[in-house]
């Protein structure tokens, strides 16, 4: 049966269903009528103050949760400001549903005020888009929408909604099937391929498992955890898989790729059997592709087929959810184990000699100065303070990387950052959507002096919504990654990366009512870091740190991963 | 090399946009394409000719398969298939050379559509090898304009259609649409 609403309050009615309880927006001229049935309802809206944050705060909120974060943006430039963050999520897979407004359908195609080609201008930025045409259509396009952002290889879907559409008033006849005759799923992957994989586990005398998001989209931290124990494999995560495994877990190496381990590196660049699970061998990690793993096998798992033997051609292709098939993998491992775990023994057992011995020779470890507070120095206090159990949203640019060098992970959806796309301007509302997604949690933006200052407007979010977001800068004045490349590749000509003029953070951050500090000496980095986490609201700390450091181990462009640089070079004495 | 791909797309709007989207995105160059109606008013089949190198092949055609509106995508370059394409040409001909070339195009099954003091215009269809031997000799005769409509084709060995059933979702049924179903008449 269907009774009388405004496509508003259907729109609003379908959030519900699909179990939104809070979304990301900034209303404009075409959206009043979307706001203003907003009035009445249940549903949290938070206002954002840009509407590219309103989508990386979707996406904090998803990237936190797994559930698909929403925003919503009104027609022209409001639908344009989304595109950064819509591709973003889309290089990293997260499921982000986008509404945005267009003008009356009577008014397309004419250059209407706050008009734009939102359908077409987004096409390439989104997994998939809708234009609604008709009331009609409208709740089964936003379910439609909702049921391919979280599907298969999550995206971003976004659906535009013309004005008149929300305005009209027609039956709603509530949808419950989702008939969608293209979009196919492979969520089991063939039971012969796993068996063969299996054999090939215990076949192989060095073999490494390479674990990146598609497990955290799968919720398959559990299911890798299980595999990597009783197969006893190392194992190393990429960026956006930080957390897969947890980080103090015996069987987890670190970090691959252009910035990751020594250890790392050299284990998948000798390994003889490379166990590929929700990765897509991206050029960060892999280095130059002809090097890159040379003597491996490849077994590829990804619920993606278009991934397989993209960069690296599958000897062992299998399209799946990665859970499932870690589920089916482990079980076959099992199976073969008592007749085949003693033919490798010697040979495993030399392996993992060799890669502890790696391990040993040039760990991760942060560098301390008394002089001045070294961005790793800043980063092991993080650490030390989260345990591993903080969230940590981080922008993009050397503090990341140290992050990710030096930060514990124990758990899936703890690490926030913008991997793929490598937005700057991302940590900030990030964190603003993952605070709202756990509200209990210990929520740490982690931005360079860079970064932040493109996200300023959203302390206006965090002072508003009392966020107790701890806000850490890690200031060294320079747009530091892109100040390293000039440094190690362009001769050491700085050009354009001094960033004069940065606020001073007491102040800003008391013109938005809320406490800001500066700390400059290591002996003192601590107890400010220590007030900050005790302090019970937001809080933005701005920690002076070397200017020209360097993040170590590099894999220079072009370079494989085993021919990292390690350390700076060191002064000749002449 | 040019890699002939045969679709099945959803008629819904952007449609076509998606499929040459996705291949200019990924830096494949599209050398013809051709999109028309089926039976199902609701589908449509798409022949593309790609020029890409032989190791990507297999990519473009899962690409293709990533669009949420493409039911199918075909690779029949190597394929049991046949390729069609029409092509218009007006020739420009002198008094003398005008039976000559209609009994040219006669041999290639073309038949003059348009006839002026001027010239001709032909039409012919086949297959491309055919009908480029056929531009090259009308060509011998004057100025020509071609236009060519792109290749279509049609597998000899059809796919069965694999589609996605319908999905149920559990959680979208609310307590109250039960009660809804009572008629106040």
């Amino acid at each position: 049966m269907a009774r009388l609403m405004t496509g508003a309050e259907i729109v609003l009615e379908c959030l519900i269903r699909e179990k939104v309880d809070t979304f990301f927006g900034y209303p404009g001229g075409v959206t009043l009528p979307l706001y203003d049935a907003l009035y009445d309802s249940k549903i949290r809206h938070i206002l954002v103050r840009h509407e590219q944050n309103a989508c990386f705060a979707a996406q904090g909120y998803a990237r936190a949760t797994g559930k698909v974060g929403v925003c919503c943006a009104t027609s022209g430039p409001g639908a344009t400001n989304l595109i950064t963050a819509l591709v973003d999520a889309l290089m990293d897979s997260i499921p982000v549903v986008a509404i945005t407004g267009q003008v009356s359908t009577k008014l397309i195609g004419s250059d209407a005020f706050q008009e734009a080609d939102t359908f077409g201008i987004t096409r390439p930025c989104t997994k998939h888009n809708f234009m609604v045409k008709s009331l009609a259509e409208l709740p089964q396009i936003i379910h439609e929408a909702f049921h391919i952002a979280s599907s298969g290889r999550p995206g971003p879907v976004l659906v535009d909604i013309p004005k008149d559409i929300f305005q009209a008033q027609g039956h709603y006849t509530p949808v419950t099937t989702i008939h969608l005759p293209g979009y196919k799923i492979s969520m089991d992957g063939h039971a012969g391929q796993i068996r063969r994989a299996a054999q090939m586990v215990w076949e192989a005398e060095r073999p490494m498992v390479y674990a990146g998001g598609g497990i955290l989209a799968a919720d398959a931290s559990k299911e890798l955890r299980e595999f990597v124990e009783f197969a006893d494999i190392p194992s190393v995560c990429t960026l956006m898989g930080l957390g897969a495994m947890p980080s103090e877990h015996p069987n987890y190496i670190s970090m691959p790729g252009m910035h990751g381990s020594y250890a790392a590196n050299m284990a998948l660049t000798e390994s003889d059997l490379l166990i590929c699970l929700g990765v897509r061998f991206d050029d960060r990690v892999t280095g130059r592709l002809a090097a890159f793993a040379p003597h491996a096998r490849i077994i590829h798992v990804d619920i993606d087929p278009a991934e397989i033997s993209k960069n690296r051609v599958a000897d062992i292709p299998i399209v799946g959810d990665a859970k499932r098939v870690l589920e089916k993998l482990t079980e076959n491992v099992r199976e073969l184990a008592d007749e085949m775990r003693p033919k490798n023994a010697a040979a495993r057992k030399a392996w993992w000699s060799q890669v502890r011995e790696w391990k040993a020779e040039h760990p991760l470890v942060p560098e301390f100065s008394t002089e001045e507070i070294k961005p790793q120095h800043l980063m092991a206090e993080i650490d030390r303070i989260s345990g591993g159990n903080a969230i940590v949203c981080s922008d993009v640019g050397q503090h990341q990387m140290w992050c990710a060098q030096l930060i514990r992970f124990n758990e899936p959806r703890l690490w926030i950052n913008s991997g793929g796309l490598g937005s700057m301007g991302f940590g900030v509302p990030a964190a603003v959507g993952a605070q709202f997604a756990q509200p209990d949690k210990l929520v740490f933006a982690v931005a360079g002096d860079g970064g932040f200052q493109m996200s300023i407007p959203e302390l206006g979010t965090i002072a508003n919504n009392k966020l107790p977001i701890k806000i850490i800068i890690m200031n060294n004045g320079y747009l530091g990654m892109v100040r390293q490349w000039q440094e190690l590749f362009y001769n050491n000509r700085m050009s354009s990366v001094l960033l004069e003029g940065f606020p001073d953070p007491e102040k800003l951050a008391g013109a938005y009512g809320f406490i800001g500090k500066t700390v400059e000496k290591p002996s003192e980095l601590r107890a400010a870091l220590q007030a900050a986490v005790d302090h019970p609201g937001p809080y933005l700390l701005n920690v002076k740190v070397t200017s020209f450091e360097n993040v170590y181990p590099m894999v220079p462009a072009g370079g494989a991963i085993n021919e990292m640089v390690l350390a700076p070079p060191q002064p000749v004495a002449v | 090399m040019l890699q002939l791909i045969s679709l099945l797309v959803e008629n819904k709007p952007g449609a076509l946009m998606r499929v040459t989207g996705v291949l200019s995105a990924r830096g494949y160059n599209i050398e013809s394409l051709t999109v028309a109606r089926t039976l199902d008013p609701e589908l449509s089949r798409m022949s593309i000719t790609v020029d890409v190198e032989p190791s990507q092949c297999a990519q473009v055609i899962k690409q293709i398969n990533k669009l949420i509106n493409v039911l199918q995508a075909t690779d029949l370059t190597e394929a049991p298939a046949v390729r069609r394409e029409l092509v218009l040409v007006r020739v420009r001909s002198s008094k003398e050379d005008r039976t000559t070339i209609l009994k040219e195009a006669d041999i290639f099954g073309a038949r003059a559509v348009e006839s002026s003091v001027d010239g001709f215009a032909l039409e012919a269809t086949g297959d491309p090898e055919k009908l480029d031997s056929f531009i090259r000799v009308i060509e011998r005769y004057g100025d020509v304009e071609v236009t060519r409509s792109g290749l279509v084709a049609v597998s000899m060995e059809p796919k069965k259609l694999k589609l996605a059933p319908p999905v149920r979702k559990e959680h979208l049924h609310a307590p109250e649409d039960a009660q809804e179903t009572v008629t106040t008449e």
